[in-house]
């Protein structure tokens, strides 16, 4: 579209999606109005060191600094409107405008939503105790983080990677880990059985109970109105002064549902992150779409899937690239304690896998095969393998299960002869 | 106080005082230094916060470890022998100024 001065481009929820928008907007030569609206109170930052080194920071009590998104001159600099502790309560889609919290309103030439996500939070008896924590905000991260000196027995609900990146930071301070996992191995949902069955004796060798095929029944108080114990589906009784629920999250769509926009495991948008309404747009944690490595609409809850859908948006809204459908490689990483687990691609039950190094080392890759194809590539302190298979997978290419598992294999040389770039 | 220097790839300086234990990628993301991006957090996961560091502070930088020696092959613009991910170097003891130039893009 021609950008001219009396177009806004409202952007609701200012997380990684939403501030990388506002940035490649900018960068794109957008020069209208760009109006982020938030409702943490906190100026925009980065989530994912909060469940890792945020956590580790042992400074007398008080709360530590996030780490920000971009610095406040850099908002000055580009001209954003940044409102924190404001939430968009309605959209008006004929006057394209929406109300917020503050009784504002706001025109808009195009909305974006990139609302987000929401932890998801137990609802067995006693979740209602102080002492049981979610861990995705600042604000959660801090209410964790103040408790750390003290806690002696911490109960992780969900084995997934926020409920194992918290577990190996606690036991680095010495804190007794129980993790409880309904599932019968830790991170099932993004990982193959090899890499994921690894991880298992990883933690149990950091000392944390991983406590597998046990879900969480109820929590037990200390009479006092603070968990006191965490009581497992089989029946097992653990002592909890601490409890993290990391059991996974919903994509907040209720402001489109309000504003009947067509929804489907978060807000449904098309190959170009368009909604059912022309002009509103969604990305990131909040956003189902059409993915093209999974040929399937697919909801993705990472940074890399935030940040590209914000440049290719900024493309698109400010018509400085082709047109075309989103379609970048995902990839993800999670730091547990010194283990660094990078994946590249989508994998899916019944991949054939194939090993490359040797576990026993601590470094390995397992490459996942379907149909025949890489279809993704699971790292553990292996990043030469990472960025190799970025490189492979986003150009759409292979290697053989036996060139994959041979050492002798130049795997990033194989990569870099790839003409295309990473991509972004 | 640490003193950074950030040279953009177009001429402009940016000077910075930190305190002492800040990284590189952490001043430059904090005070609104263009051309750092740190997408993955300072996690050496990302390579995004590539910066070449000027010759004469080459020697009192940490080791590189090999985690971001692999990264450092991954940058968007040219690896060369002054390149570093500003999330690994940290000033303070040992290195209490530093000056480094940015590449022209980082994604």
């Amino acid at each position: 579209m021609d950008t001219t001065a009396r177009d806004r481009i409202v952007i609701t929820g200012n997380g990684q999606a939403g501030v990388q928008l506002a940035d490649s907007l900018r960068a794109a030569g957008f020069t209208g109005d760009i109006t982020l609206v938030g409702d943490e109170a906190a100026f925009p930052y980065q989530r994912p060191p909060l469940s890792k080194d945020y956590l580790a920071v042992r400074d007398g009590g008080a709360a530590p600094a996030p780490l920000p998104l971009r610095g406040e001159k850099f908002f000055a600099d580009a001209r954003l409107d940044c409102r924190t502790g404001v939430a968009v309560t309605g959209i008006d889609r004929n006057g394209h405008t929406v109300n917020l919290s503050d009784g504002s309103v706001l025109a808009y030439t195009k909305l974006v939503l990139a609302t987000g996500a929401a932890n998801r939070e137990p609802a067995v008896p006693g979740a209602g105790l102080a002492g049981i924590h979610g861990l995705r905000t600042l604000a959660d991260a801090e209410a964790v983080h103040r408790r750390l000196d003290t806690v002696r027995n911490a109960v992780v609900i969900g084995a997934g990677f926020i409920g194992l990146e918290f577990a190996a930071a606690a036991r680095a301070r010495g804190i007794a880990v129980t993790v409880l996992e309904y599932a019968d191995r830790p991170m099932a949902r993004a990982l193959s059985r090899p890499t994921s069955e690894w991880f298992a004796a990883a933690h149990r060798q950091m000392g944390t109970a991983l406590r597998l095929g046990e879900g969480i029944a109820s929590f037990t108080g200390d009479g006092a109105g603070q968990v006191a114990a965490a009581v497992s589906t089989a029946g097992h009784t653990y002592p909890a002064d601490l409890v993290l629920a990391g059991i996974g999250v919903t994509p907040r769509t209720e402001l489109a549902e309000a504003a009947g926009l067509a929804v489907d495991n978060g807000i449904a948008v098309d190959a170009s992150l368009q909604t059912s309404d022309p002009d509103i747009y969604a990305l990131g944690d909040c956003a189902s779409y059409p993915q093209a490595h999974a040929g399937a609409r697919l909801r993705l809850e990472s940074v890399q899937n935030a940040t590209d859908q914000a440049r290719h948006l900024a493309g698109t809204l400010t018509g400085t690239v082709p047109a075309g459908p989103y379609a970048e490689l995902p990839w993800f990483w999670s730091t547990q304690g010194a283990l660094k687990l990078q994946i590249a691609g989508l994998s899916a039950p019944g991949d054939q896998t194939v090993l490359r190094g040797d576990p026993r080392t601590g470094r390995f890759s397992v490459f996942c095969y379907r149909d025949g194809a890489l279809a993704a590539v699971e790292s553990v302190n292996q990043p030469a393998d990472h960025m190799a298979a970025r490189r492979l997978l986003a150009a759409g290419r292979t290697l053989t299960p036996g060139q994959a598992a041979d050492p002798d294999f130049d795997l990033k040389a194989y990569a870099k002869r790839v003409p295309t770039s990473l991509g972004t | 106080m640490a003193k950074i220097t950030f040279n953009h790839a177009g001429g402009d300086v940016d000077v910075l005082e930190v305190e002492p234990g800040t990284s590189l990628m952490r001043a430059a993301v904090t005070n609104g230094v263009a051309g750092i991006v740190g997408e993955c957090g300072g996690q050496a996961m990302c390579a995004t916060c590539h910066v070449y560091v000027r010759e004469e502070y080459l020697d009192a930088l940490p080791e590189i470890s090999d985690d971001e020696d692999e990264m450092l092959d991954c940058t968007v613009e040219e690896r060369t022998d002054r390149s570093r991910l500003g999330c690994q170097v940290t000033v303070g003891e040992g290195l209490d100024a530093v000056e480094v130039d940015l590449p022209e893009s980082q994604v």
